[in-house]
């Protein structure tokens, strides 16, 4: 008998274990992503007000949820619909991030596919050279590709200096979609890279010897196998950079120009400049369901691969 | 004509070669042997270097057309990188290859009519199993019609038309073994190049894949080169065996001369169990390049051999001798002059249909003696500590002059 209870107890103890190692992340999300998410929720259906918070609290306690359910409004969502500003700059974002992210598998695929046909040896160099920038802060990099292509930036000086440009000519980047372009495919380059450097990098090198073996030319062979044997990377990578994108700040603000809408950057001044929580909660909600679409693409495409 | 029972029901599902549908009767095959037959295929003086390392070393050799052709040898032999050369994935250092007569130097593997079955198999995992068959004829922009037969056609060869529509990650390892199978066939290659190709089965699977391999290759008539370390595959599907040692060829010959003829100690060794022994030639019963009788001192123990005579008096040789040619028994032989020593059993290998007798000679040297089990008795006549006498006629023996 004895043995048997053991055998219980023994039995029971890892299951708790398995049961907390699941609940630690879910906590963590339930603490710090769901609890902000309602109170932005919260604030989206609140009214704007001239106060400290600067809006009208619907839900006091408890006692108060009929008062909470009347108060409820959509008004801000509505005014969102209203205002072609707000679907303007959703729009561009989503316009701005779908280039970038072509832009990344462009120009990330062949660095990647470089990396991982590297020999053995070198490979861990390589990779570590990708991860590199990392090691300095982002805004620090932003700001210095303020340096690089203002108008009397280092492009220019370069430009200038091999000939390409007279003395008194400016390349006129900054403060465009271009500088946005080039910042955002900077920023983003190796979170498209590893993931698609670790989809090459499993494939088996006898798989393209063999398409060559059965008559198929290198080039072909690369689209009939390596092309759809990487795509699972293809899509993690490109869905990595894509949904951080659609909400970036900091670049469009620091290198785009007055007509570069963002929704990320109409989102600050809503915040910060008209001081509308409410409203600016409201965006932030839409721009959350406008990435909840790509983000169940990419995880059903996961599920698929495994 | 009607058996008295049916094999084909009680052995069947095990493959027994009994059981199976026996192909076409083979024929006596032996171009090589016709000095006025072409090769199929010519390696000429081919030296293969990969850095400082020399992985062929000025190797030639001839392959004759529907000749099933083994490349024997250990890992790192220079038998994988041959076959490369052949189906084009590395070039010759020095040296050609003729296929036909013409030298393919430069021509690039999706131009060569050879096909290859990968060792790890290569199947395309996102394909289907009818996809990966119709890989090949697709690059050759053939009519869909005819794909689609060929492929039909392939499945039922290797036996999988209904997993046509699997992906070879739903297959077992036999299964995707007779895809590659499949695959590297469809496009009636010239030449069928297979590196490993049954390493991964199980044994039953694996003598089973054999036989069909001999049939198919029969059947199709087509020549097929395979690589493997696997002697008793080499052996079984072979009509040569070219074994081979650090970049270079050792011997060609068929199964039965490698076996019964090695022409030199490291073919000996390599192929089957034998006992060898050093020793010094004390008499020839003739000439050098006749056949007769060679006596060798081995350290007191006189032994003899009857072949061709390579070594003269003196020489320093080898002889050898196969456990199963080794009659063990408790009886002294009429003549122990020859070919006939005494000791004690030291141990006793059971294999089913064979035992292996080791016997420590009075002077410490131990030898081998394999016996056929004929009878179903469990207790052997001979056992654990008897002396024995071993003896063997004089055509047993080998005198090994490598």
């Amino acid at each position: 008998m004895a043995s048997v209870s053991n055998d219980a107890a023994t039995h029971r103890g890892p299951g708790r274990a398995r049961w907390l190692v699941v609940l630690v992340p879910y906590v963590w999300l339930l603490l710090f992503f769901v609890a902000p998410f309602l109170i932005i929720l919260k604030i989206s259906l609140s009214d704007t007000a001239i106060s400290m918070p600067p809006y009208t609290p619907v839900f006091e306690g408890f006692g108060a949820i009929g008062d909470f359910i009347s108060e409820l409004d959509f008004e801000n969502y509505v005014f969102l619909t209203d205002d072609p500003l707000y679907i303007q700059a959703y729009i561009s974002s989503l316009r701005i991030a779908v280039i970038s992210t072509l832009l990344l598998l462009l120009i990330g695929y062949p660095m990647a596919l470089a990396m991982a046909r590297a020999p053995t040896s070198i490979r861990p160099t390589l990779v570590m050279l990708v991860i590199l920038p990392f090691w300095t802060s982002f805004l620090i990099r932003v700001y210095a590709w303020i340096g690089i292509l203002k108008p009397d930036g280092l492009l220019t000086l370069l430009l200038q200096t091999i000939g390409l440009m007279g003395p008194d000519d400016q390349i006129q980047i900054f403060r465009t979609d271009t500088a946005v372009f080039i910042g955002i495919v900077y920023s983003y380059l190796p979170f498209m890279v590893l993931p698609l450097y670790s989809a090459l990098e499993k494939m088996d090198n006898t798989l393209l010897e063999a398409a060559n073996d059965l008559g198929c030319p290198p080039l072909k062979a690369f689209w009939r196998i390596t092309f759809p044997l990487s795509l699972p990377g293809v899509i993690a990578g490109s869905m990595i950079c894509f949904i951080p994108i659609t909400g970036e700040f900091v670049i469009p603000d620091l290198l785009g120009g007055a007509d570069t809408l963002m929704i990320g950057k109409t989102l600050w001044t809503e915040f910060f400049g008209n001081r509308d929580w409410p409203l600016a909660s409201a965006v932030a909600v839409i721009l959350l369901l406008a990435l909840v679409v790509p983000i169940m693409i990419f995880q059903n495409q996961q599920k698929k691969v495994a | 004509m009607g058996l008295p029972f049916s094999f084909q029901d009680d052995f069947g599902r095990n493959g027994a070669p009994m059981a199976k549908t026996l192909g076409p009767v083979k024929r006596k095959f032996s171009p090589w042997t016709d000095p006025s037959a072409v090769p199929f295929i010519r390696f000429e003086n081919i030296t293969k270097r990969f850095g400082n390392f020399t992985a062929v070393d000025n190797l030639t050799l001839d392959i004759y057309e529907r000749e099933f052709f083994s490349l024997l040898g250990p890992s790192g032999c220079g038998k994988t990188t041959l076959m490369r050369m052949l189906a084009g994935f590395d070039e010759p250092t020095e040296g050609r290859i003729l296929l036909q007569g013409k030298d393919i130097s430069g021509v690039p593997p999706y131009r060569r009519p050879t096909n290859m079955m990968f060792q790890s198999y290569a199947l395309f995992p996102h394909m289907t199993v009818e996809k990966n068959i119709a890989f090949g004829l697709e690059q050759d922009k053939l009519p869909k019609g005819e794909i689609t037969a060929r492929v039909e056609e392939m499945l039922k060869l290797v036996k999988l038309e209904q997993f046509a529509k699997r992906k070879p990650n739903q297959l077992s390892g036999g299964q995707r073994q007779r895809v590659a199978l499949a695959r590297s066939l469809a496009k009636r290659p010239k030449v069928l190049l297979l590196d490993e190709p049954l390493g991964a089965l199980d044994k039953k699977l694996r003598e089973e894949t054999q036989f069909e391999l001999m049939d198919i290759q029969h059947t199709l008539g087509l020549t097929f080169l395979i690589v493997t370390h696997d002697q008793e595959e080499a052996m079984t599907v072979s009509d040569r065996i070219a074994v081979m040692e650090r970049g270079v060829i050792v011997q060609v010959a068929t199964p039965a001369e490698i076996y019964e003829a090695p022409n030199s100690r490291y073919v000996a060794d390599f192929i089957g169990d034998i006992n060898i022994v050093d020793g010094t030639v004390k008499k020839t019963d003739s000439a050098l390049g006749a056949p007769g009788a060679v006596t060798i001192d081995c350290g007191g123990l006189t032994f003899a051999a009857e072949q061709e005579c390579q070594a003269v008096v003196g020489d320093n040789v080898a002889y050898a001798v196969r456990p199963e040619k080794v009659r063990i028994s408790p009886e002294q032989p009429a003549d122990t002059s020859v070919n006939a020593v005494n000791g004690e059993v030291w141990d006793i290998g059971y294999l089913g249909d064979f035992s292996v007798f080791i016997v420590k000679l009075d002077d410490g040297r131990v030898m081998r003696a394999a016996q056929a089990n004929v009878s179903r008795l469990v207790d052997r006549p001979i056992t654990f500590g008897d002396r024995v006498w071993l003896s063997w006629p004089l055509d047993a023996g080998l005198v090994l002059t490598r």
